[in-house]
């Protein structure tokens, strides 16, 4: 296989993992897994689309990795809800965009940002991560939504809604 | 929320995600990045490798022809003529072994050595007077050559071997070799080339009268 296909695919994996997963190491950690199991299983790529074959893969590591943490979601979220860990932080009022989307449900935040930094179309995205366009559309839209509500204060890190 | 407002502030949200996160594109790509074969790959690489050549190795003999094909490497019958043509027509002297006068002679020998009746065409209807012949080594055993002469001294010959495996059957057919023309057939007794430094239509006539005799 030619690793050298993969290389200029790196920087974007790392922008888009750093953002998925939060902090630099563990999204380093989540593209260095993803690059050894793009390189096993290349005999299995077909000529194609390679970046949405890269990112399918980060999606597959990315799931076992939350599956390995036990903090993997096992329904759908809805906006009123939050699965995803509480951040430490001690402001309730406006958080920053990274924690803000901490707040989002795993597979929100992995919709909202493979369109917002991947510019991915819908069909994109629902290829690489294997779920149907109508999914791919409303997990965006409650992404969107929730994280504007994050960003506007509107909305708590713990899920309760800040008191007027 | 209107839907303007909302495309205005997904837009907003994906300026704001791309300017939090677009430094990570031009961050230095860690060192650990770049390998990242696992050393079994490289082994895995070698191993079929190795694999390979010794397939090739034990598959070439295979692939060999078990004898080579000597037909595929004998020169074509007008080629053969045409070189005889060249040796021996220019020759003042000795452009024969045996001459017309002792014809009978001539043809009973050759016949004897080609282990076939052989026959002498007349081409004084074009010209031409038997010389004489000669006996030649031909691919596998041997070959007559008939040699005439015109009155300006210009020299034919007319080339008769058994047709060797390399041969193919074929029809009236001309073939030009350096200054030589030469027309030929090869029928599944014989095969015959007249060979000539004349233009194709004067050795055409010449050549079909030959061939008129010989293949009634």
């Amino acid at each position: 296989m030619d690793y050298q296909l993969i290389v200029p695919y790196i920087p974007n994996l790392r922008r888009y993992a750093r953002a998925l997963v939060g902090d630099r190491d563990g999204a380093d950690d989540l593209v260095q897994d993803t690059l050894e199991r793009a390189v096993r299983k290349f005999h299995l790529w077909r000529p194609g689309d390679l970046r949405a074959w890269l990112f399918s893969i980060m999606h597959n590591v990315f799931v076992n990795q939350l599956k390995a943490r036990k903090i993997a979601p096992q329904v759908e979220i809805d906006e009123a809800t939050i699965a995803a860990p509480i951040p430490t932080v001690t402001s309730v009022d406006v958080l920053d965009l990274q924690r803000a989307l901490q707040c989002l449900a795993p597979e929100q935040r992995e919709v909202l940002l493979l369109v917002a930094l991947e510019d991915m179309t819908y069909a994109d995205v629902s290829n690489a991560l294997g779920i149907p366009i109508g999914t791919v559309m409303s997990r965006l839209s409650r992404g969107r939504e929730r994280l504007r509500k994050l960003m506007a204060g509107e909305v708590s890190r713990s899920g309760l809604r800040v008191v007027q | 929320m209107t839907e303007e407002e909302d495309r205005l502030e997904y837009a907003d949200q994906n300026n704001a995600l791309r300017r939090q996160f677009d430094s990570v594109l031009t961050e230095p790509i860690p060192a650990r990045m770049y390998m990242k074969r696992p050393a079994w790959l490289d082994y895995a690489r070698a191993a079929v490798l190795v694999g390979v050549g010794v397939a090739v190795g034990f598959a070439l003999p295979m692939l060999k022809p078990a004898q080579p094909n000597p037909a595929a490497f004998v020169t074509p019958l007008p080629i053969r003529a045409a070189r005889a043509h060249l040796v021996y027509s220019p020759e003042v002297r000795h452009p024969v072994e045996v001459d017309a006068k002792e014809q009978e002679h001539l043809v009973k020998w050759l016949s004897k050595r080609l282990d076939m009746q052989l026959r002498v065409p007349v081409l004084a209807n074009d010209g031409f007077e038997l010389l004489g012949g000669r006996l030649l080594p031909g691919v596998d055993g041997p070959v007559a050559q008939f040699m005439y002469q015109d009155s300006t001294g210009k020299r034919l010959t007319l080339y008769v071997t058994r047709p060797h495996k390399g041969d193919e059957l074929t029809a009236f057919r001309f073939a030009q070799e350096g200054p030589v023309s030469v027309f030929y057939w090869v029928d599944r007794d014989c095969g015959y080339a007249l060979s000539g430094e004349l233009d194709r239509a004067q050795l055409a006539r010449v050549a079909s009268s030959v061939y008129r005799q010989l293949e009634p």
